[in-house]
């Protein structure tokens, strides 16, 4: 960085500055309390029906959650869950959003149509599931008996081997359409000319996607992978609707609602939610570095 | 030669088939949703692929029990301004974190994606106390702050991207005829996200839109509903009793204009394709 | 910063008006439970010059309780009367009104007895009873009939029945035919269902009324392992996940042969497209086998509560005790088939030409077994959750009835030590 440009660099980091402000300000505002105040409750033994101030207890929220086998069930059924769904939706996603970036015909209609699932609310999403879903009158499996697929109803949300992959099959479902946009942002920003010089290079189509285009629209999907298992790691509606609170499916948020809210005991349920707060920070660190996305790196340009 | 171009003939029409699955799995169940709607009574237990009767009935008394007009329109001005002001707080940002080099940078994306990583019970009760501070509880507003609390860090992380992508030099021709950041944000780069603001604009809006738990908590009247609350709160003639065709039809009626507002914005994302300057 | 916020806000939205004694009442959503409650509501109103809005909350008990919860904890006077399920007076209690002065000797002595000691809290009457609910048997009256069974009285009877039946049907080429469906799904409807089980089998009601411990008991664990015996042979194994609604789409299309559910269902399984209109009958559920067996069958139903914040107590107080009055009770049975707590009720020929019956399972109604939640207290929630989740591991075969019984008194004596009922 030379001296002349630096007077430029200094006023560019003061307006940077600026611009930071608002967002920074507002982030504050909205999650500043609500999150210091799950932490220190975490901390307590607070109980919504206690009276009195709620009690300093040190570490003791988390030993009991450490020690608890539903925490654990719950905390292996959430990562499952996500490995599954975000690959599957990663994967279904990227193939639907190269379709969608090619020339065909009827690219609008099956643009909209795809984010249908995204579009309902997944209150009334998970319960069409859910009576589509139903053992014996349910049209999932009325179809399968139909095609002869399946010789008698399955058990679809009661049976505990299919609870968790349909919960899946519903979620990628639900919101393969938002990887997809994503992806299909990133694609429409890649410029024309690089494909050009690669149909010089006689590069096929596999190797276009490997060797081009992947790289390019790496960071776009990265950030679209880790928010996706953000909200898949707190799943809830989803395992809720469909099958209750079911030790067979219980998510971590399952498990943080039913302390916090069904046995009020503010105090550990902020610890499970800190708990699971700190299980999405670590898996989020580990997709950063595997995903090679440099927090601090200086503008790209290309 | 020929046997090239069958491979071609075979891999087109699996691909066409792959299509075809892939439409199938996502419009069936709203399919299913529609034809559920058109059902009453004990017609809804059981699985024909197109009602023998269609019964409208459903679609009237969504509007008739409820003030489901009322509802719609709170949602799409909850989901508006929190569109409008997620993409102005962000895009700002992300021209920051996206385009200037300062220290901290790193932490502070950090800090912000970290707010998206509690789960919304746990922050539901110190946002319930902050708006009962604020005043805004039972009103619009309070959906609007609450909201920005997931669609924020999205809007920021997101932008932040797709900024880093934009052209170096565009920015350093602009600089050199003398453009300050402010001017380089909105006259140079902002037209050029096109695609980027849509898309994100877009998944803020449905994310908004789809908003259950924060709905039911901080608004009280049915006035003040938004969309989804005022649909799990269609309930039979007793607690236990699901009126399955009216919530069904209450469904098909909120999910048609977000598949019109896809329409009008797929034109968008579109044209940022041919918005011109990036391919020089 | 404040002042600003709130003025950026008022931009996008209005402000509810309030006028000076407008009771704001929580009662269902829609359909004709709400529609009752508002008719009953708006009278008293015209009749007393006040008036009143109705908020709709969730239908789900889980959600309704976790809006009151944030909603009293947060001490706000957004809802002056609530309607509170039959297990919540003692989670409840300390943000409610005592009544006790609203309802005199002689009315408490002519409701039923189960449903008043329910709302007695700490010797305070939190609530005054609305209307009640018990599990009942529903079965299809045609099919026993042309087979030469009765109703059943004991549930090895309803298994042997249920069994006979359904094979031949089967055989008949009905192949989607079941014998029985139930609630088992993991939720408070499982607690339910369990219970009844349970006690029928003179097993007690996992805690009693002193607070006791009782679960682990042989006739307890007999009355699950044979509810356990009932999965996959003559109830479908998705019944794991069925609540109320499920177990009806079952037997409403005329798939199975019995079904518990609660009397909302009489009217909708007698509804003019119903194809089991006129063939089904309403019976008590069976008792256990032994010498302890009885029939048993759980309380449910709601209650009318003022809140404790609420500024306007004194009319909040004579809406409840209005709505819960035996005309007006007697006006909800006859259009809307909720079931009165009012005892004479039941003897009321209007009452029973609505409802025929009302009059058979009186005793039903009148000796349903209430669930723990006055012994429990704030942690009744808890209890249920535990003793839910292991009858449902017993159900899916994944535990033994009698071991699982064990670790789950283990469980609750730890929950009684931390908490303290």
């Amino acid at each position: 960085m030379s001296a002349g440009l630096s007077a430029l660099a200094l006023e560019r980091r003061r307006a940077a500055w600026w611009f930071l402000l608002p967002a920074v300000v507002a982030v504050l505002l909205v999650a500043g309390w609500p999150l210091a105040r799950t932490i220190w409750f975490s901390l307590t033994d607070a109980r919504l029906d206690e009276t009195a101030a709620p009690a300093f207890v040190g570490l003791s929220n988390y030993l009991l959650l450490i020690e608890d086998p539903d925490w654990w069930n719950a905390v292996r059924n959430t990562v499952v869950f996500a490995v599954a769904s975000v690959t599957c939706e990663t994967l279904l996603g990227l193939v639907i959003a190269l379709a969608l970036n090619e020339r065909m015909r009827g690219r609008g209609m099956l643009r909209a149509a795809m984010l249908i699932p995204w579009a309902i609310p997944t209150v009334v999403s998970a319960q069409i599931w859910g009576w589509m879903l139903h053992d014996q009158v349910g049209v999932v499996n009325q179809a399968l008996l139909a095609l002869g697929l399946v010789e008698r109803p399955l058990a679809w949300t009661a049976d505990p081997d299919l609870a968790l992959w349909a919960v899946v099959a519903v979620d990628v479902w639900k919101t393969t359409p938002f990887m997809t946009l994503l992806i299909l942002a990133a694609l429409q920003l890649l410029p024309d000319e690089i494909y050009e010089a690669a149909d010089i290079d006689g590069l096929g189509p596999v190797g276009r996607f490997f060797r081009l285009t992947l790289p390019l629209i790496r960071p776009a999907l990265m950030v679209a992978v880790i928010f996706r298992t953000l909200d898949a790691l707190r799943v809830f509606d989803l395992m809720y609707v469909l099958t209750g609170n079911s030790a067979a499916t219980a998510s971590m948020s399952v498990y943080a609602r039913q302390q916090l809210v069904e046995f009020q005991d503010i105090g550990f349920g902020s610890a499970a939610a800190t708990g699971l707060f700190l299980i999405i920070a670590l898996a989020t660190a580990l997709l950063l570095t595997a995903g090679r996305v440099r927090l601090g790196a200086a503008e790209g340009g290309r | 030669m020929s046997a090239r171009r069958l491979r071609r003939h075979i891999g087109r029409v699996l691909f066409v088939l792959l299509m075809l699955l892939i439409a199938f799995y996502t419009v069936f169940p709203f399919y299913w949703a529609i034809v559920t709607s058109l059902k009453s009574g004990s017609a809804l237990f059981g699985a024909e692929p197109w009602p023998a009767h269609p019964a409208w009935g459903n679609y009237v008394a969504v509007f008739r029990d409820r003030p489901f007009g009322r509802n719609i329109l709170n949602s799409v001005i909850v989901a508006t301004s929190v569109v409008a002001v997620s993409l102005c707080l962000g895009a700002t940002a992300a021209f920051a974190l996206g385009r200037v080099a300062f220290r901290g940078r790193g932490v502070l994306l950090a800090a912000i994606l970290a707010v998206s990583m509690f789960p919304q019970v746990a922050v539901l009760s110190g946002l319930f106390e902050l708006i009962r501070w604020l005043g805004l509880y039972n009103s619009l507003g309070s959906l609007v702050f609450s909201y920005l609390i997931f669609t924020l860090p999205f809007t920021v992380w997101v932008l932040t991207t797709f900024m880093r992508e934009m052209p170096r030099e565009l920015e350093e021709a602009a600089v050199m005829d003398g453009a300050t950041p402010w001017v380089v944000l909105t006259r140079v780069f902002l037209p050029l996200m096109g695609p980027a603001l849509a898309t994100t604009g877009l998944l803020a809006f449905i994310a908004a839109w789809n908003e259950f738990l924060f709905a039911l908590t901080f608004t009280l009247t049915d006035d003040m509903r938004t969309v989804p609350v005022a649909i799990a709160l269609i309930s039979g003639a007793s607690s236990f009793e699901l009126p399955w065709g009216r919530i069904m039809a209450a469904s098909v009626i909120v999910t048609v204009p977000l598949i019109l507002l896809v329409l009008v914005f797929q034109r968008r994302i579109v044209a940022g394709l041919t918005a011109g300057a990036v391919k020089g | 910063m404040r002042a600003a916020l709130a003025l950026f806000c008022a931009l996008i939205t209005t402000l509810p008006a309030r006028a000076e004694v407008t009771l704001a009442v929580s009662c269902g959503a829609v359909g004709i439970e709400a529609q009752l409650c508002r008719e009953g509501a708006e009278t008293w109103a015209r009749e007393t010059g006040n008036r009143v809005s109705m908020i709709s909350t969730p239908a789900g008990a889980t959600e309704r309780l976790a809006l009151y919860q944030q909603l009293l904890a947060a001490r706000s006077p957004d809802i002056d009367v609530l309607q509170i399920d039959v297990v919540w007076p003692g989670i409840l209690a300390r943000h409610l009104v005592d009544l006790s002065d609203r309802l005199s000797e002689g009315d408490r002595a002519a409701q039923f007895a189960a449903m008043i000691e329910n709302d007695m809290v700490d010797g305070r009457l939190v609530a005054l009873p609305w209307f009640t609910a018990a599990g009942v048997l529903y079965y299809r009256r045609d099919l026993l009939e042309s087979y030469g069974r009765r109703v059943p009285e004991t549930w090895a009877e309803l298994t042997e029945t249920a069994q006979r039946i359904t094979d031949a049907e089967r055989a008949a080429g009905h192949a989607r035919m079941w014998g029985f469906v139930f609630q088992a799904r993991a939720y408070e409807g499982l607690t339910v269902n369990a219970l009844e089980w349970v006690n029928s089998h003179g097993g007690g009601t996992i805690v009693d009324p002193e607070g006791r411990i009782t679960i682990d008991n042989p006739q307890a664990a007999a009355a699950l392992a044979q509810a356990a015996g009932w999965i996959g042979t003559i109830a479908p194994f998705g019944v794991l996940n069925y609540a109320e609604e499920e177990t009806r789409a079952v037997f409403q299309p005329g798939n199975a042969v019995f079904m518990r559910n609660w009397p909302y269902a009489w009217p909708l399984l007698n509804a003019e497209d119903s194809p089991v209109r006129g063939k089904v009958g309403v019976a008590v559920l069976p008792r256990g086998g032994g010498p302890d067996g009885r029939h048993s069958a759980t309380l449910g139903g709601e209650q009318l509560a003022v809140s404790r914040y609420s500024q306007h107590p004194e009319e909040a107080a004579s809406l409840v005790v209005y709505l819960t009055s035996r005309a007006e009770q007697k006006r909800r049975a006859i259009a809307g088939g909720l079931n009165p707590t009012w005892r004479d009720l039941y003897d009321d020929p209007e009452v029973l030409a609505a409802n025929p019956f009302f009059g058979a399972l009186r005793d039903t109604f009148e000796n349903a077994v209430a669930r723990p939640s006055a012994a429990t207290g704030t942690h009744y929630n808890q209890v249920s959750a535990e003793f839910r989740n292991a009858v449902h591991t017993v159900l899916s075969g994944r535990a033994e009835a009698a071991s699982t019984l064990h670790r789950l008194a283990a469980r609750l004596q730890r929950l009684q030590r931390a908490g303290g009922w």
